[in-house]
């Protein structure tokens, strides 16, 4: 396929631009996860101790596989921007995209405050001068990493490959430097995860755990936001989604095994930094520098990525009509969906200076969680309605259906999780969630053209 | 099968409708955060004894609580704020309630929705 970057002539439909590769799904979805290792796993820690944190980085890394085979084989089919908002609107229904599109949009931003919040927090700790706060440099995180976005999906994402690279390699330089096969003279795991200690709440514990257990590897799925962007998605997207997942199972049992040997559990479960409180305990200032340096990089490319997601799920809705089309412009010249961008901007950062970093990070795993749920129930549909063999599948995802039930009963095991502790928090977003759906079933969808968002050369689905 | 011809929507409609989206977001994630349900559930169990080993932390746990700059007396409300695992059945039964209705809601509309969608696309060939 031709690539253009040239300007569309006028009175040409402006589309996006497929420019990226395999390393750039790659980027994008553990760009966006990685800071996940940074901070937020270890507030599993919290609510289960050490040992459910570990528990849950396993089972949760299951769910995650999961989501990444099914995700793989409905994107590589249904290639086209707002990923799984595409999906849910070619195989369940209008409302049913319009709410994914809500999941993915309140995920990805609420993602991106964290990240902010975390990276303004380090900065504040790192400089310990009294009286300096972290919104400043939340404000300029958030209005340059939009502009980079504004100004195009090339650069950002090959600025998210090199920002997550670094990251990565911190992890790994972090491991190897303090001796992982040896105990004692860095690592203690034996002395502060002991039979008494290892799950203070008891199972129970383990299971209130998976809420934060998400937070290892949430975002990977936002891969499939760049489907119209890709030269080759039937070969990209699944490639880099599940070279992505290999990559950050790695990383997350890594960082388990260095944090948990170097601090107690109950300190592990509060601190915002627990990579870089490794770094200081190891007595190293250039692991501890090299450490801080990467929990800023890493949430810089994690909200960059997430600015990248949420503003293509915005677009979509109103190329769609279901919100109105002023949204789905795209930049002339930067080809980008700048108005989104744009748009979502000061809802960031008006809820970077509200929230803190666990209440921001709960309400994006909430909606994540209501995401994975609707995952679960359209790789069964959409295997239903299109049998294997009567379309062209990119991908096809083995041992179908164990995946989606595999799924489909960790979300249920999260959505309890997230009750005990969290619970107001749940109710409040799902009665917000369906509010809105009122809203666009009973208003806002007459705008919508009917038989023109079914977009894919496929048969008619079975059953209707 | 007739296509389905929308309304066009003035520029003000357009706007009100962004407003409505924009309040409902606020209110969704404002709100919870205002009213202080938002947040971990999580109370302290006092301890009157404020030593290392009363807070149930052996010399390895010490000697790092002491590196990272806490004191038995400092280290007291982050060791001993716990969460309180009681399943209040009321509330679980309701948060199942809303979930499932929630999402039988948005299955069954959607259908409705689907259909039309598929009889106009596929009726046309």
């Amino acid at each position: 396929m031709t690539i253009t970057l040239e300007p569309a002539i006028h009175g040409d439909r402006v589309s996006l631009l497929r420019v990226l590769g395999p390393a750039h799904v790659w980027a994008l979805g553990v760009g966006i996860v990685l800071v996940g290792e940074f901070t937020g796993w270890n507030f599993a820690a919290d609510k289960g101790g050490a040992l459910a944190a570990l528990i849950v980085c396993w089972v949760v890394g299951l769910l995650y596989t999961s989501v990444a085979m099914i995700d793989s084989e409905v994107t590589s089919t249904v290639a086209a921007a707002g990923g799984q908002y595409a999906q849910a609107k070619h195989i369940v229904g209008p409302l049913m995209a319009f709410n994914v599109a809500l999941f993915l949009v309140f995920a990805y931003t609420m993602l991106e405050v964290s990240d902010a919040i975390l990276l303004g927090d380090t900065i504040v700790a790192k400089a310990g001068v009294e009286g300096l706060t972290h919104n400043s440099f939340i404000a300029a995180t958030i209005v340059v990493l939009a502009w980079l976005n504004y100004r195009g999906v090339l650069m950002t994402l090959n600025v998210n490959f090199v920002i997550t690279a670094i990251a990565y390699i911190s992890i790994v330089i972090l491991f190897f430097s303090v001796s992982p096969w040896t105990q004692g003279a860095v690592l203690k795991l034996n002395e502060l995860v002991t039979p008494g200690n290892a799950l203070p709440y008891g199972w129970i514990g383990v299971i209130a755990a998976f809420q934060f257990g998400i937070w290892y590897y949430l975002g990977i799925e936002g891969t499939t936001q760049a489907a119209e962007e890709v030269r080759s998605p039937a070969r990209s997207l699944p490639y880099g989604t599940m070279a992505g997942m290999i990559t950050l199972l790695i990383a997350a049992a890594m960082t388990w095994y260095v944090c948990a040997s170097m601090m107690p559990w109950e300190y592990l479960g509060i601190t915002y930094y627990p990579l870089w409180d490794a770094g200081k305990l190891t007595g190293s200032p250039l692991l501890e520098n090299l450490l801080f340096v990467a929990t800023l990089l890493a949430a810089m490319a994690s909200a960059n990525g997430c600015i990248n997601d949420a503003a293509r799920a915005w677009f979509s809705l109103g190329r769609d009509r279901y919100l109105p089309t002023w949204f789905s412009a795209v930049h002339p010249r930067y080809r980008t969906p700048y108005r989104s961008i744009l748009f979502l901007l000061p809802i960031a950062l008006a809820f970077a200076f509200i929230a803190d970093l666990n209440q921001a990070i709960t309400f994006s795993i909430l909606s994540g969680v209501l995401q994975y749920t609707f995952m679960s129930i359209n790789i069964i549909m959409f295997r239903k309605k299109w049998p294997l063999g009567s379309i062209r599948r990119g991908y096809t995802h083995p041992f179908h259906p164990i995946p989606a039930i595999v799924l489909f009963c960790l979300c249920v095991v999260t959505f309890f999780a997230i009750f005990l502790g969290f619970g107001s928090q749940l109710i409040a977003m799902v009665a917000f969630y369906f509010l809105i759906s009122l809203w666009f079933h009973f208003y806002r969808y007459k705008f919508v053209r009917r038989g023109d968002q079914f977009t894919m050369p496929w048969p008619k689905p079975q059953g209707y | 099968m007739s296509r389905y011809t929308p309304p066009e929507q003035s520029k003000a409609g357009q706007v009100f409708d962004i407003a409505v989206v924009v309040v409902a977001i606020f209110v969704a994630l404002w709100l919870p955060l205002k009213l202080g349900l938002a947040g971990a559930a999580k109370s302290i169990d006092a301890l009157d004894a404020k030593t290392w080993e009363a807070l149930g932390q052996n010399p390895t746990m010490a000697s790092i609580w002491e590196k990272l700059g806490y004191t038995p007396e400092t280290a007291h409300d982050i060791i001993q704020n716990r969460f309180h695992y009681v399943i209040d059945w009321p509330t679980l039964i309701i948060m199942a309630a809303v979930l499932v209705g929630y999402f039988v809601f948005l299955f069954r509309a959607s259908d409705r929705e689907y259909r039309d969608v598929i009889n106009e696309k596929f009726d046309d060939k």
